[in-house]
This record gives structure tokens, sequence and C-alpha cells, in this order.
């Protein structure tokens, strides 16, 4: 056991835990953000993804003592229902989510994708989506949602110049 | 009868509230107010001391002008958390922004929860129509004696009742009190389908912003305080029993708090574990790893694939038990100018939801609480019961969001496991399957081997036709056969039957084949496989007399209008009969069973070895589609899994276990991979059927009609693959 900072969602938390616990049940069990997913637990599903330092990662296959100090952002820490990122606010439009479970992590991924690259083509959205299962099956609605987000921020881009 | 805390607060809670028949615990979802929790309702409920009015267990009016509209399905993707109360609000004539939305736990004044079949919004439509109407009525009537003016001058309109006349209104929160002296009316006076202000036309799901924003609850996120977490070390061969453990090294590992033997139960199997117990999950899984377990594979290591086939192919030459005879099909097949036959190899599937397994349980003298993602929360209370023999009354069940059922939680082993583990040790136990755990755990969608013949007379007439399915039996490996001449499941033959094709001479045979493993029912169950065979046949058949395929399976249809009309419209919305690009192929396939009916037409392109699947047509007769946008989602959804089914994953047994273990060799169609999918609904006004299910079937045999057209080459078994067909 080993005492631990992490810096989650801009706050800092300080855990005891395993250095070779994953992330993800840190987050999960010690930290208790529960939006964060467990799918597979061998980087194949991307449910669990969260961004480290900006960039996506898996966390069921992170060591939390490889994170300490970094910056972590879950789920939670993208918008809340009263200020809704535009990537979920284009998730709901979609109407995207079905059972939901993978959504958390979809999310993530298409975060990341967009903060780098605001315009993504189809190709490119193929790339940085296609570690994400979704077993319900809600693929094109995810497409379709990124781009729409895409939208959305050039626009209020536009708005705010 | 010794309560644990928070069940006798909750009795006390429900005791306060009098004539407030909510169920004494309500796991809620304010849907009108953005950003509200998924919270316990009971205390809020106790708390005011308030007048309300059960019109049903569905509908609870309150004097404060809340109107509470049960959801009392579990949420599994499928969309009754929002389509079930939106028929209710229908009829009581209030938009979805005035009610809330509470998910209600197990209780057995709700009837059946379970949800599977497809069945949830056709089986309670009228119910829930009934409900809101009869609501409506109450409120009228209330407000007419209230304004002392004939009733039918009064109508309802977003939460209100309004006098014609004079245009004067009151709210329904304050009609609540006169409305609960009147009768409930037992044969309220339903909408005219052109009334209809919410039911059809898409409307957003209130799930979903929770679901956007990592807030929703789902059965893996419940926890309590002083629970442990398990893990379960399981035989590799599921049916193994233990010969002994070493459990030192377990122990070591900081956190662990117990190491014992577990069991499992699903219906008439109890297979058999060892599980760690700790204090997080990440200590359960260590410890598990530190395990040393031996086991007895008794007979059952010696079940493999390969010799499946091998003997699915012999049963093939049999007979087994007649199901549908019409006509003299031997006769007429003998004397057939033209004949076909084929074989088609389908094969076992796990159902692989993305929310792993698990159930947390609290097992407190001869009381229970469960928190758990189900597709049945009153077995859940019912079976919990049985299980450990106390009332129904005694198990309290938290219906939480479901991360994917697909039918895999239909069964209740996961929640016999952690109701096992808690009784031992005396504390709450939340289990949570690995992946692994649910890759090896069974059941299985049974593997399906399928004879199809066909004979044709001297036009080229289909006079004979005759499908045998080789199948184990779901109801047999779950619950035994009374009668051992009997161990076929019915099921095989659904689909089959209500198939439209009018051949004089019909024979449908079902074959039942032993396998040592569980079956399970998966999303649209026997058809999964089926109507593959059953429609890429009907293709072959079409070939081999040179008519268009689509063209085929409209002439051969008979009486069955409602499927000629589904395919009719199919035709135009997929634009059928457009010229195609070189190196195009196009495929048609619909099938009808239990959940209703769909059809699919895929386009494909040639690439260098395969093809590549340029875009998929679905139609859907769904009878009224509630909520539009969500009809569409499943069909997708549908047609997704199908895909998935027909191109990427299989299991397979050796030596008594499925060979594949996680997403990395029972691999799922992923984004990249997924053609656009159009949805088109057959407008229709009748009562509405299924979506969950109808989706899937058609699209596996509609993608390899379309390779047949486009390569020549026929498949006959699945999964295959896409970029090199051989
Ligand atoms: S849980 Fe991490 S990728 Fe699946
Ligand atoms: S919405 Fe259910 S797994 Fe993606």
């Amino acid at each position: 056991m080993a005492v631990i900072s992490l810096t989650i969602n801009g706050k800092k938390r300080t855990i005891n835990a395993d250095p070779q616990m994953p992330l993800l049940w840190a987050v999960r069990d010690v930290v208790g953000l529960k939006g964060t997913k467990f799918g597979c637990g061998m980087a194949q599903c991307g449910a669990c993804t969260v961004h480290l330092n900006g960039k996506p990662i898996r966390s069921c296959i992170t060591p939390v003592s490889t994170v300490a100090n970094k910056k972590i952002t879950t789920i939670e820490g993208v918008g809340s229902e009263a200020r809704l990122h535009p990537v979920q606010q284009a998730w709901i439009e979609e109407q995207v989510p079905q059972c939901g479970y993978c959504q958390s992590g979809q999310i993530m991924s298409a975060v990341a994708l967009l903060n780098t690259n605001p315009d993504p083509t189809d190709a490119e959205i193929d790339q940085a989506m296609s570690g994400n299962i979704c077993r319900c099956g809600t693929y094109n609605r995810v497409r379709k949602a990124i781009h729409r987000a895409s939208d959305m921020m050039k626009e209020s881009a536009l708005k705010t110049k | 009868m010794k309560q644990q805390p928070s069940l006798s607060l909750n009795r006390r809670a429900f005791l306060k509230t009098g004539g407030l028949t909510v169920s004494s615990l309500v796991i809620g979802f304010n849907s009108a107010q953005a950003g509200s929790e998924l919270v316990n309702l009971s205390e809020r409920v106790a708390e005011k001391a308030l007048v309300s009015l059960e019109v049903s267990p569905l509908v609870i009016l309150e004097n404060t002008g809340k109107i509470i509209l049960m959801a009392h399905k579990p949420e599994i993707g499928q969309g009754t958390f929002q389509s079930m109360p939106l028929i209710v609000a229908e009829e009581l004539e209030v938009s979805l922004d005035q009610v809330e939305i509470r998910q209600a736990m197990a209780d057995k004044k709700f009837g059946n929860m379970g949800v599977g079949g497809s069945y949830s919004v056709r089986s309670e439509w009228a119910n829930l129509r009934k409900a809101g109407a009869a609501a409506r009525e109450m409120l009228t009537q209330a407000a007419a004696k209230t304004w002392n003016v004939p009733v039918d001058e009064c109508y309802a309109r977003e939460g209100k009742i309004f006098h014609k006349p004079t245009g004067k209104s009151s709210s329904y929160g304050a009609l609540t009190e006169i409305a609960k002296t009147l009768d409930v009316p037992k044969e309220p006076k339903l909408k005219d389908a052109k009334e209809f202000r919410l039911v059809g036309k898409p409307s957003k799901r209130p799930d979903i912003p929770a679901k956007v924003t990592g807030r929703a609850k789902f059965g893996i996120d419940a926890e309590v305080p002083g629970m442990l977490y398990a893990s379960v070390d399981r035989a590799p061969v599921m049916q193994a029993t233990i010969k002994s453990f070493e459990d030192t090294a377990a122990k070591k590992i900081p956190g662990v708090q117990h190491v014992l033997k577990a069991e499992r139960k699903m219906n008439k199997n109890t297979f058999q574990g060892v599980a760690v117990l700790a204090d997080t999950y990440w200590a359960a899984l260590q410890g598990r790893r530190a395990l040393k377990v031996e086991w007895d594979n008794g007979q059952y290591g010696a079940f493999n694939s390969a010799d499946i086939t091998a003997r699915f192919k012999e049963l093939a030459k049999t007979d087994g038990h007649v199901d549908t005879n019409k006509g003299d099909f031997d006769t007429a097949f003998a004397g057939a100018t033209k004949k076909l036959e084929a074989d088609y190899e389908l094969p076992f599937a796990a159902h692989a939801p993305m929310e792993p397994q698990n159930c947390l349980a609290s097992v407190k003298g001869d009381t229970v609480e469960i928190w758990t993602s189900t597709q049945l929360p009153d077995d859940v209370q019912k079976e919990t019961a049985k299980y450990l023999n106390i009332p129904p009354e005694n198990v309290m069940v938290h219906v939480l969001f479901v991360g994917g059922g697909f039918g895999r939680r239909l069964f209740l082993d996961q929640v016999m496991e952690a109701v096992y583990l808690s009784k031992q040790v005396g504390r709450p136990v939340k289990v949570v399957w690995t992946r692994e755990d649910d890759m090896a755990g069974g059941p299985y969608r049974p593997a399906t081997y399928s004879r199809l013949r066909a004979g044709f007379d001297g036009a080229g007439k289909p006079v004979a036709f005759q499908h045998k399915v080789v199948a184990p039996s779901i109801n047999d490996t779950q619950f035994g056969s009374k009668d051992p001449a009997k161990r076929q499941d019915d099921g095989a033959m659904e689909g089959l039957k209500e198939a439209p094709y009018d051949i004089p001479n019909l024979r449908f045979n079902n074959v039942f084949a032993d396998v040592p493993v569980p079956m399970g029912w998966w999303r649209a169950v026997y058809s999964a496989t089926t109507c593959f065979a059953h429609e890429s046949f009907v293709d072959e058949m079409a070939h081999a007399v040179g008519q268009d395929p689509l063209a085929f399976r409209l002439n051969l249809i008979g009486e069955n209008t409602r499927m000629k009309n589904l395919l009719t419209f199919l035709r135009e919305q997929s634009g059928w009969e457009k010229p195609l690009p070189a190196g195009w192929g196009k495929g048609v396939a619909f099938w009808q069973f239990f959940a209703g009916q769909a059809g699919h037409v895929v386009y494909v392109s040639k690439t260098d070895k395969g093809v590549k699947i340029e875009k998929i047509v679905a139609a859907v007769d769904c009878g009224t589609a509630v909520n539009p946008d969500n009809v569409r989602s499943q069909i997708e959804g549908g047609t997704v899994m199908g895909l998935t089914a027909a191109l990427k994953s299989a299991i397979t047994f050796e030596e008594g276990r499925a060979k594949q273990t996680n997403f990395h060799d029972y691999q799922m169609l992923r984004l990249n991979e997924t053609p656009p999918i159009e949805v088109h609904i057959l407008p229709s006004s009748e009562s509405p059927i299924g979506v969950g299910e109808p989706g899937l079937p058609p699209a596996a045999p509609a993608l390899a009609n379309a390779i047949f057209a486009a390569t020549g080459k026929r498949v006959r078994k699945l999964p295959f693959d896409i970029n090199d067909l051989g």
C-alpha cells in the first residue's frame, strides 16, 4: 500500500492504495466516481477511458502509481447536466445512448478527438473511436453526434470571436 | 421479524404516508429537475403530509401538483423507462416534462416486471392507457363537480382541466383531493389515435442526460457501507467440482477478508467456485489470482465444438420431432422437377453485455436487500425468497439501470451468487464478474444446424419445402424436461411457423441435440440463427429458378398481408428496383416471429477478396411506434448485433470450456466497421408490437444474400470473414 496523490477533475485527492491498482478501480472504488466503467480490463473496449493530461487512456490497464500528480479527467469532469459539454449536448440531440454503459468512454474518446481535431473527417472519427465497443450498436449515432458537436463548437467559437 | 435498519426505516416511511401506496422505497430519477441525483426518494415522500391519489400502482397524483409515473420495467437500453410512462402521459393529457418518472422496486403490485421477448410495450399498452385515461376522467369529473357544470363541458390538457364555455381551468394538483373521493372508472374512454400528442412523435429520453454525464447508476455502481467486494474463481469447465483449494497466499493480500466456497445457482444447475472477499475489488482480484484450486471436471471435459458439428450433422439425418406437416412433403419432393438442398451451420454465442454481471446483496437475518442490473426484478424477489426460504416481502430489490440485457439478465445466477456469499459472511457482498467470467459463465445462445430442401414443379413454382432444425434446448438445459421423449425446445420452431411463404407441401422438424452446457435466451432467441438458414435458402430458391429474390418472396406470400405490406414497403424504401453501380450486389431478408417483424436490404460492393457493406436499409412494422426515434435506435442496434454475430463472434468449446475469454477473441463490430443503417417504420395504427429483437434476425441473411448477388459465393456458415470470402 502507498499514499498516492491524484488530481482528478481539478481536485486533489490523496488515496491509500496498492500502487499496482489500476486507475479504473482507484477512481471508482476508492475515490467513488462511478461514471468511469469497467468492460474488459484489458484495453479492448474503451469503457474505462479517462484523460491523462488531456489524452485518452484506458484506465483499466494503468497502474494508479504511474499517474500520480498528473491531470486526470473523468466523465464527471467533462460537464454536468447544468453545464453540458457540447459533446454531451450533441449526444442528447442525437439520442445516442441505449443502455448507456459504454457512453462515458465513448464521450471521453470523442472529447479528446475534438480537442485535437475540431473538424474530424469520417476516417478520422473511425480512427479515434474504433477502440470503444458499444454492444447496443449506437455507432451510427456516435458518428453523427461527433459531427454535430464539431459544428456546435465551431459556431460557439465564432460567436466568442 | 428482525429487520435491518434501512428496511425498518422504510417500513415506517411507508406507514406514515398512509394512503400513499407507492412502494416503500423507490429509487427515483426526477426527470423534471435537471441535475437531480438518482436518489432514494422514500424520505422525501415521508416528509410531506400530502393527499395523493393512486389511480393504479403506476400513476400517482399529489395535491402538490406532482405527477408520478412509475417505470415498473427495468431500463436495459430499450427505452421503456420513457416509452411506458409516455403512454400513460398521453391519456392523462400531460407532457413529459410535467411528470416525474420513478423506477419501481420489485413489488407484486406491479405484476410482471420482467423485460424480455420485446414484450414490454405491447403487453402493457392497454393497461397503461387505461390507467392514464382513468386518472384523466376522475380529474375531469372532480372539476365538473367543483364548478357544478356538466362533465362533458370539461376537458383535460397539459395537466389542467378546462371548462370549455367559460375558459376557466384548474390544475390537476388542486383537483386531487376531490378526485380521490371518486371511484376509479373501470372502462375509461381512451383517446382516438388521431388525438395523440406524444405517441408517434419522436421524443427525447429522460434517462439520456444522466447517461452522458456519468450520473446514471447501474447495478455495478451500487455501494453500501461495510460491503465487501467479491471475485469468484470459477472452474474452467463450468460444471467442474472443487477437489481442493489452497488459499494461504490469497489471504496474505492486503485487504482480503475471506476465502470461501461459492455457489452459483442458475435454474436447475448449481456451479461451484471459490470466492475471495476483500475491501476493494482489486484486492479481491489479486487474492483470486493467488488461489490454487484443483478441479474435477467429471465427464464434462470431453465437450468439443468439433465433435458437436459432426454430431449435429448426424442428427440432421434423423427426423426428430415433426412440428409442422402440411400436405405431403415426401411425395411432392420426390416428384419435383427441380430440387435444392443445403445445410447451414450457426454457432454458439455469448451475450456479452457491456456491463459485466454483478450484484450487491445484503442478507441480514431473514431479510435481504439487493441492488442489481436485471431483466426480471420480480423474479429476483421470488427466487431469492425461495433460495433462502423466506417470504418474498422480506426481499427488497433495487432496480438500477442495466448496462445491456440481450437475454443474459433473464438469468439470476449472479444474484444467487451474491446472496449466498452475503449470507455466509454476514456482510453486504458485491460480486463483480470479470469479462472472462462472463464469457466462460454461459448460458450461451444455442448453436443450430439447419437442413433445408425444396422442390419445384416444371414451371419453377415451389411445391415442397422442408426446414429441419437441429438444436440444443434452452428449456432442457435450464429446467430439465418432464418427458424424456420430448426434450426438444418448441422455441426452435419460432419464426418458421410464421414464415409467410405459401408452399403446398411443408414440413418443419425439430431435432433435439443434447449438450452439457446451459443454453440461454439470446436476443431474438432461436430466430437469431434459424432465420439465417431459412431466409438464405429462400434466396437460393429464387436464384435456382432465376427470379428476383424480392419478387420471388412477394409471389410466395399467401394470406399474410402484414408481411406482404412490409416487404412492399421495404422494396420502396430501399430503392430495390434501381440499377446498381458495377460490382455491387443487394440482398433482402425479412422475418416475423414472437417479437414482431422487420426486414433488411443490404447493399455490398466487391473488394479484393471480399465485400464492403455500402448501406443497410431496414423496415419494421411495429404497429404504433410509441417513440419512433427509439424504435429506429432499437432496429439500428439489432442490426449491429446481427452483423456482429455474422462477422465477428462465436463461442467454441475445447475440452469442456469456452475458448473465447474476452473481446480480443470474442470480437464486436466496431464503429469503423459499421455501415450506415437507415430505418423506416411502416406507418400503422395497430397496437404496438416488439422492436427490441426484430431488427436482428434478417440482417445477417440479407448480407449473405447480397454477397451472393455480388460475388456468386454463398455463405452457409457463420461467422465469416467479410474481407476474405475464400
Ligand atoms: S475496461 Fe478498459 S478498455 Fe475495457
Ligand atoms: S449504449 Fe449500451 S453498450 Fe453502448
